[in-house]
């Protein structure tokens, strides 16, 4: 048994790192699932004991191809566009089953609370499952644009008092020679206080910050997971734990740099201190016709594309991509260029290109081109705001100051498909519109570029 | 046949924590922003081998003992629909990325 053990254990360090890997990515998720398979054999094999009847391998394997096969329906069921919606609510049902276990282990014959470590370790797996559980179900609502109650510094404050709460009791539980309450309460109160906790930890969460919150959710149930792996003593449950948590906080803290924030600034919810008002008047901004659009990317040969959220919500990347084939064909080179955190979660922008069948090396990280943005002819902003603002490197009072931007403004021709004068996500005005090189075509961007495609057609 | 012993009080396993730690650091640290998502997804469904936890309380259950029952095998439903889902919806998503890479005619 131990053997399998050490094999899948292997195989999942070496399935992510093959997923880290773009021509070996597939076959590292294959490779992690294999071996995650050979664990659970093992397991099963060696939790069999002399009171399991069959009556319990029957159960166990139904609802084993129970999950499977629902996994399956809603893996292939749902659209590209509706992914983070989907990781977000399956990694809810691994919070909500941490929560479970733990739960279970007192009730069961597991712990009781007399060892100080493990009821520890106990406590804590519960609490970070449910804090993973209810935050990523509070984040499924919000990305699938279900209208929330609105949040704001009231939400945070109760959040706080919350975990001042929770630490209190586990102090009071674990301080005092005698506990105050039974084990079993005492468990129980805290998994509800941290359900209550998620929710008020994420609902001020939004926008622009999704994908660091997506990603440090993640990171919690790897956590929980390797807090179980602890109590059950099983190691491919530690390790496994430790990579997801591993994985996900990795990219909490990237996607936060990408922002040039820090995570306390975006758990605290608050972007500092927007200067409200100055919104870009009408006037200042030149409007451009679909027709117009057109022309100009007719004539140009490079030409950049920078999506953004707006592009997710309209679903355009099918019309981007007919979009790029017409001006391929006249002649002209097309770019993309994705900013690390544009749309909802890390990596968004890639997937619905990807779905549209953009080429992948048609597609460009933003380091990668941002030192010689002028040689772009025309760059097409589809439904980004923030991402391209000057501000955040030309004016040191603005509130995304610092923040790695697309230097769009840089190329001889802006073009910002917006719907509307609405601000980004931090709420500051954006210096690009009112610059002499941008101009915006306003409407959904998925009508705009039907229009444009119509034109380009026509030429 | 060996076996493995984890007791957190031992040094030991301490030792095991802070080495894979930086070991998950180390294999995932140079990911290309076009992996974000699939390796979010991939971890994800990592993460939903806590079901081997249910599947040790299941099967150790006593059969009267239905409370035990219900909860562990409502924790290895949830956690082989993350687990399952979670790799499936990673093979999806990566397939579309291998496809692109083939149909690159131009550029």
């Amino acid at each position: 048994m131990g053997i399998l053990y050490l094999l899948s254990t292997i195989g999942l360090v070496q399935g992510l790192k093959f997923m880290g890997d773009p021509a070996r990515a597939r076959m590292g998720n294959a490779v992690a699932a294999f071996s995650v398979l050979l664990a659970m054999g093992a397991g099963i094999w060696s939790s069999i004991l002399p009171a399991t009847g069959t009556v319990h391998l029957v159960l166990l394997g139904l609802l084993l191809v129970a999950g499977t096969v629902l996994g399956r329906v809603w893996s292939y069921r749902v659209a590209m566009t509706a992914m983070p919606q989907l990781v977000s609510l399956f990694n809810a049902l691994g919070g909500l089953s941490a929560v479970l276990l733990g739960l279970n282990m007192v009730h069961g014959k597991g712990v009781d609370g007399s060892s100080m470590m493990s009821s520890v370790v106990l406590i804590l797996g519960v609490v970070f499952g449910g804090v993973a559980f209810t935050g990523s179900i509070v984040a499924y609502l919000k990305l699938d644009g279900r209208k929330l109650p609105p949040a704001g510094r009231l939400h945070r404050t109760v959040a706080r008092v919350l975990l001042v709460v929770q630490c209190v009791l586990l102090l009071a539980h674990l301080l005092p020679p005698q506990p105050l309450f039974p084990f079993g309460q005492l468990l129980t109160t805290l998994a509800l206080i941290a359900l209550l906790y998620g929710v008020f930890l994420t609902l001020p969460i939004g926008g622009a910050d999704m994908p660091v919150l997506i990603a440090l959710l993640n990171a919690l149930t790897g956590v929980a997971t390797l807090l179980a792996g602890l109590l059950f003593k099983d190691p491919v449950m530690l390790i496994g734990g430790i990579l997801v948590g591993a994985t996900g906080l990795l990219l909490t803290m990237q996607m936060s740099k990408a922002m040039n924030r820090t995570l306390r600034s975006v758990l605290a919810g608050s972007i500092k201190g927007a200067r409200g008002g100055a919104a870009v008047a009408e006037e200042e901004v030149r409007p451009i016709s679909a027709v117009e659009t057109a022309s100009l990317l007719a004539f140009g040969k490079h030409i950049a594309i920078v999506p953004g959220y707006g592009m997710a919500v309209s679903q355009a990347q099918q019309s981007v991509y007919e979009m790029q084939g017409l001006l391929q064909r006249l002649g002209a080179g097309v770019h993309y260029i994705i900013h690390p955190v544009a749309g909802r979660m890390p990596g968004h922008m890639n997937v619905l290109l990807a779905e549209a069948n953009v080429p992948y090396a048609s597609i460009h990280p933003m380091e990668e081109v941002n030192d010689h943005m002028e040689r772009y002819d025309v760059v097409l902003v589809i439904g980004a705001n923030d991402v391209v603002n000057p501000a955040a490197e030309s004016d040191p009072a603005s509130s995304i100051h610092g923040m790695p931007i697309i230097r769009a403004y840089k190329a001889k021709q802006v073009v910002v498909l917006k719907r509307g004068m609405a601000k980004g996500y931090s709420g500051e005005r954006n210096l690009l519109f009112e610059r002499q090189n941008c101009r915006v075509l306003f409407g959904d961007a998925k009508t705009s570029l039907q229009a444009v495609i119509d034109e380009l057609k026509r030429i | 046949m060996f076996d493995l012993h984890y007791q957190l009080t031992s040094i030991d396993g301490l030792f095991i924590l802070a080495l894979s730690l930086l070991l998950g650091f180390e294999v995932i640290k140079n990911v290309p922003a076009v992996l974000h998502t699939p390796l979010m997804s991939g971890s994800n469904a990592i993460s939903g081998i806590i079901l081997f936890g249910g599947i040790t309380q299941l099967l150790g259950a006593a059969v009267g003992d239905i409370l035990t029952i219900v909860l562990s095998s409502a924790a290895v439903l949830l956690g082989t629909i993350n687990l399952a889902g979670g790799f499936f919806v990673t093979h999806r998503m990566l397939g579309m990325f291998r496809k692109t890479r083939h149909r690159d005619p131009r550029t």
